[in-house]
């Protein structure tokens, strides 16, 4: 160390703090949803799974399922994620 | 009647049984008879804390399964008058508790006494849903650190959903916050959650802040509680802590770094 960092007193503010503060923010509002969630909602989420399954073969982690809570109303959001990537054969066979 | 405090915080370390061991002997300091109990069973630590450790013959799991009497069990301070111990077993488990038998004994208490602080183990099971499952307030015990804080919530998550206050539609649980360990100088240069984001993450009353202090580890190798070391900052903010829950309305200090001077700083860097 130098003679000049030896004196200097103030050392470089650090910004940890102000990313525990975000990650925090996004990890509780994320765990605080699903800590309101009813209990209804894994169950819906299992059967949901089942009969998608009768259709389409996809993995168990590929459904995702919100209750939104608003003003007026709620939000049920379903989310799947299907395991073909390219536009159904049939869309294709015209061009 | 008793009011029931449980001492709680998901996170094992932050302070709790020091915590549990300060406030309720500022509670009973304040003339108030106040009793603590040890809900860590198997991990038995406030008697030590308290300083009682060689005074225990029986104890809470004996109290619960009849075989000894709660005036048995209870350890009367020698420093504080109004307040007892109630220590927990060293050799069984947490399966020990049953909700009837925490139950009974804390109805005996609540006639007698006028606090009863729960002293929660860590973590979410067996201990730490007994020992808040009767509470009255729940005191949150937080480090401005991210995985004490995400636990804090998840802990008020669980209170908020099975406490029997919860369970039987009661008036809820009242909550308070608990700073400890906190580092005014840490949080001034950015390296720390400080005091706002803590609240604003948790969003519950701020019962008080402890500031970082060598004085509680010094409480604790000798056996006192270090709300009665005046001498110290973290001793002191235990007694503030105590007169806000009482309904006092006491200005929080030591929330700034004490400036220090070139020879300290000279000091510090050369050590």
């Amino acid at each position: 160390m130098n003679i000049l960092q030896f004196f200097r007193t103030e050392r470089r503010p650090s910004h940890a703090a102000a990313a525990a503060k975000e990650r925090l923010q996004i990890v509780l509002a994320h765990e605080r949803a699903s800590r309101d969630a009813p209990e209804f909602l894994p169950q819906l989420q299992h059967e949901l799974l089942a009969v998608i399954k009768k259709y389409v073969t996809i993995d168990d982690d590929k459904v995702g399922v919100k209750l939104q809570r608003e003003h007026t109303c709620s939000i049920l959001e379903v989310n799947v994620e299907l395991p073909f990537a390219a536009p159904p054969r049939r869309a294709r066979a015209g061009t | 009647m008793a009011k029931i405090i449980v001492m709680s915080s998901g996170k094992g370390g932050v302070g709790k049984t020091t915590s549990s061991a300060a406030f309720g002997t500022g509670l009973a300091l304040k003339g108030y008879k106040t009793c603590i109990i040890d809900f860590d069973v198997g991990l038995r630590n406030l008697d030590i804390i308290m300083g009682c450790e060689r005074r225990v013959v029986f104890d809470f799991i004996n109290v619960i399964h009849g075989d000894a009497r709660l005036n048995q069990a209870l350890i009367k301070d020698k420093r504080v008058e109004n307040l007892f111990i109630l220590p927990t077993s060293q050799t069984r488990d947490k399966e020990a508790l049953t909700r009837e038998g925490v139950g009974h004994v804390l109805e005996d208490l609540r006639r007698d006494f006028d606090y009863v602080i729960c002293d929660s183990p860590a973590g979410i099971e067996r201990g730490a849903l007994m020992a808040l499952y009767f509470a009255d307030h729940a005191i949150i015990v937080t480090n401005p650190e991210v995985s004490s804080v995400r636990d804090s919530d998840r802990m008020l998550g669980v209170i908020q959903a099975k406490s029997h206050r919860a369970e039987n539609n009661l008036e809820p649980v009242r909550e308070h916050l608990l700073i400890t360990r906190y580092d005014p100088a840490r949080v001034e240069r950015g390296e720390m959650l400080k005091l706002a984001d803590v609240q604003e993450l948790l969003a519950i009353p701020l019962l008080g802040v402890i500031p970082e202090s060598p004085a509680v580890l010094r409480a604790s190798n000798i056996g006192v509680p270090v709300v009665l070391d005046e001498q110290s900052n973290a001793g002191l903010a235990y007694s503030d802590a105590v007169a806000r829950f009482l309904g006092e309305s006491v200005e929080h200090r030591f929330l700034k770094a004490s400036r220090k001077g070139l020879l300290d700083r000279l000091i510090r860097r050369i050590a």
